[in-house]
């Protein structure tokens, strides 16, 4: 390239912009040639305050440390006490999320249930109801109540665990499924009743319920048909947590589930994904404050999720008061997706290994996301299972090392003093000094 | 006949003793007096029992039903027969918002008007009413069918799929990609059974047929306006 022109003149260093940026030009082309918004799967992509800008003190002379491999560090969670007349118990405090068999494969949704009941935790049914093949291979299933109510029927409703009840999730807070015609194969047709190949819009919206009073209702409904054996979790997206949480409280929940906007969808509008919604880091001390406001805490169960992807983020967001964690992005990492074997597919979707978020188109090189029998067939769910198992074995290690270095003899015994910030903004969101100072600013009794 | 006294007895003992009922229990008749307006009643059956309800009813009146036959002496809260699988519930007075929402399969009748919202995103249940129906009705209405021999409010039908709506009367407004149709033989015989088992005194010629223009299956730019 010139650096000067044909009079010897300099150009000057050609200079993008940072606010129309490759990236903004890319969309705003794609949508001037598609005249439709962009949908794609995956959480927010955007550098939002996480887990990472947050660090354990450990321990030295003012707390002593617990021995590695020797001394027990228990990882045991019941979730359900509260009502429940069978809560669950789980060995480790990370359980899988709600993916919709739709979005997903049999085989994945079936490797999913043999990683997690190797690893002694639950699998969570999602928007298009239960398959034999994920209620046979999980020990421990937690049945999704949706808006769409797709595939939903009673006898599957008694054949669950737990009953997860869908008020929002943190990709799309106020916002409905999307299954576009491309998945919708005979089976998937079927199960949710509806025409093949044609484009899916779930509801965000309940049919048949609105606001806490309906929902307490609504709780009571699902707790007779059921003969109140069964914890009912909520999940909420990180959309005004403290009160949200307040209200499935007080509706009766038995668990809150909480999903911070980094949480991964099947398939969402971008701009949704990208702008609405606050951060998991955001969400988890104000839902604490409201179970501690109500006397609840550890009496009604907290499951975060959004962004979840190590043993250290775990023992994060139980010492900020969570009595366990749910993984969806990540466990899909495990299983196979996304992984750079693929690149040269990748690269024939116009995209590249970590970047592939076209889930809901059904070409997933990894065999996935799809239902296209041909890409179905590369995935073994045998060795899908071992995987997920195997990482969550390393997570629930990499959790109880940080635990026993802060001298704790069980997870939950982690607390906010534990932790130390980066940032302001970290300090602020996680309500933990920032490193180096006893301050976090909205500290109470300080001026800033 | 099993008479069972709700205001004494309580919900979850009713519910309970209920759902003991086997496909063949012998006690398939039973009886509940002092309704005085419970949510929950008689939810989650399974089992081919008749169950009479004396007075109205809260929400979720046999909820999830399959199999059992409810009969209502009275009107019925929100959601009536919500997803219910099969059976028969037949409400002698009206009903609430939401009456049968997302039901897969079984009847329900409604003697008097319903509500909004009546038949919300249905999934293959039958549904009569014989007097009204509110605005929203039938909206995202997947499959079954919705009859109503009175008038019906705004947006009938709104975003519906394969379902079949069958309305006497007026029609206050027709929802987004909600279209007449044709009444081809088929739905005659549809109508007729339906009109039949639900103690309907009218003939199936008189009704007009509403269901999907399918314009909006699949995402098409020129149709954004209406999403
Ligand atoms: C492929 C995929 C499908 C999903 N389907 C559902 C669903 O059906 N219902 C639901 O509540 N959440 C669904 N979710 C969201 C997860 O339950 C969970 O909230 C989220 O993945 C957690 O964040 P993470 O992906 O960062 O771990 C889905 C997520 C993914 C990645």
């Amino acid at each position: 390239m010139n650096d000067h022109d044909q009079n010897g003149i300099p150009y000057t260093t050609p200079r993008q912009s940072a606010t129309f940026t490759q990236d903004v030009n890319s969309d705003i082309r794609r949508a001037a040639a598609t005249g439709i918004y962009d949908i794609r799967g995956g959480g927010a992509k955007r550098r939002v305050p996480h887990f990472d800008d947050l660090l354990f003190m450990g321990a030295s002379i003012s707390r002593y440390p617990l021995e590695g491999y020797r001394e027990k560090c228990e990882t045991k969670v019941t979730l359900g006490t509260r009502f429940a007349k069978n809560p669950i118990e789980l060995d480790i405090p990370i359980t899988i999320a709600g993916m919709s068999f739709g979005a997903l494969s049999g085989p994945a949704k079936e490797a999913l249930g043999r990683g997690a009941n190797a690893a002694g935790t639950s699998t969570t049914t999602g928007d298009g109801g239960m398959t034999p093949e994920e209620r046979g291979h999980s020990s421990k299933l937690v049945y999704q109540y949706l808006p769409s109510r797709y595939g939903m029927n009673p006898d599957d409703l008694r054949k669950a665990d737990a009953i997860e009840i869908v008020v929002g999730q943190g990709a799309k807070p106020g916002g409905g499924g999307m299954l576009l015609g491309q998945k919708i194969s005979d089976r998937v047709a079927e199960m949710r009743n509806l025409p093949k190949g044609i484009d899916q819009r779930s509801a965000c919206r309940h049919p048949d319920w609105t606001g806490p009073d309906d929902l307490e209702i609504k709780i009571l409904e699902l707790r007779e048909i059921t003969d109140w054996k069964v914890p009912i979790y909520v999940k909420i997206a990180g959309a005004r947590p403290y009160f949200d949480t307040t209200l499935a409280i007080k509706a009766g929940a038995d668990v809150v589930v909480l999903d911070g906007m980094q949480g991964g969808t099947a398939a969402t509008q971008d701009v949704f994904i990208e702008h609405v919604g606050q951060p998991t880091l955001a969400c988890i001390r104000p839902a604490v404050r409201a179970l501690q406001d109500l006397g609840m805490h550890r009496e009604v169960q907290l499951i975060v999720s959004g962004g979840i992807r190590s043993g250290a983020d775990v023992a994060k967001a139980m010492a900020l008061g969570a009595d366990a964690v749910a993984i969806g992005t990540a466990a899909l990492i495990a299983l196979g997706d996304n992984d750079p074997k693929w690149e040269a597919e990748y690269n024939k979707l116009g995209t590249t290994a970590g970047a592939y978020d076209d889930w809901h188109e059904g070409r997933d090189p990894a065999g996935i996301t799809t239902q296209d029998p041909e890409l179905m067939a590369r995935f073994d769910p045998i060795e899908g299972g071992r995987r997920l198992k195997n990482y969550l074995k390393v997570m629930t290690l990499e959790a109880q090392t940080i635990a026993r270095a802060c001298g704790k003899n069980h997870m939950h015994n982690l607390e906010p003093e534990d932790l130390v910030a980066l940032t302001m903004e970290s300090a602020a969101m996680a309500q933990v000094p920032l490193a180096g100072t006893d301050w976090y600013p909205g500290k109470p009794n300080t001026s800033y | 006949m099993q008479i069972f006294d709700l205001e004494k007895q309580g919900l979850r003992a009713l519910n309970e003793q209920l759902h003991a009922q086997s496909t063949d229990t012998n006690q398939t008749s039973w009886e509940v007096i002092n309704a005085k307006g419970s949510h929950s009643i008689a939810v989650g059956l399974d089992a081919p029992i008749a169950v009479t309800v004396k007075g109205s009813t809260g929400y979720y009146c046999g909820g999830m039903n399959k199999q059992a036959t409810i009969n209502v002496h009275g009107s019925v809260g929100p959601g009536a027969g919500e997803n219910m699988m099969s059976g028969t519930i037949i409400v002698d007075g009206d009903a609430s918002q939401y009456a049968g929402a997302t039901g897969h399969g079984g009847l329900l009748v409604v003697k008097g008007n319903a509500s909004s919202r009546c038949g919300i995103s249905m999934k293959g249940i039958d549904i009569v009413v014989h007097g009204n129906i509110g605005h929203m009705s039938a909206f995202m209405a997947q499959s079954g069918n919705l009859v109503v021999l009175g008038d019906a409010g705004d947006a009938l039908g709104d975003s519906c799929y394969e379902a079949h709506l069958f309305v006497r009367g007026k029609v206050k407004s027709l929802g987004a990609d909600c279209e007449q149709k044709e009444m081809r033989a088929e739905h005659i015989a549809i109508l007729k059974d339906l009109l039949e088992r639900a103690d309907a005194n009218a003939k199936p010629e008189e009704f007009t047929r509403y269901g999907s223009a399918r314009n909006l299956y699949n995402f098409d730019v020129d149709n954004a306006a209406a999403y």
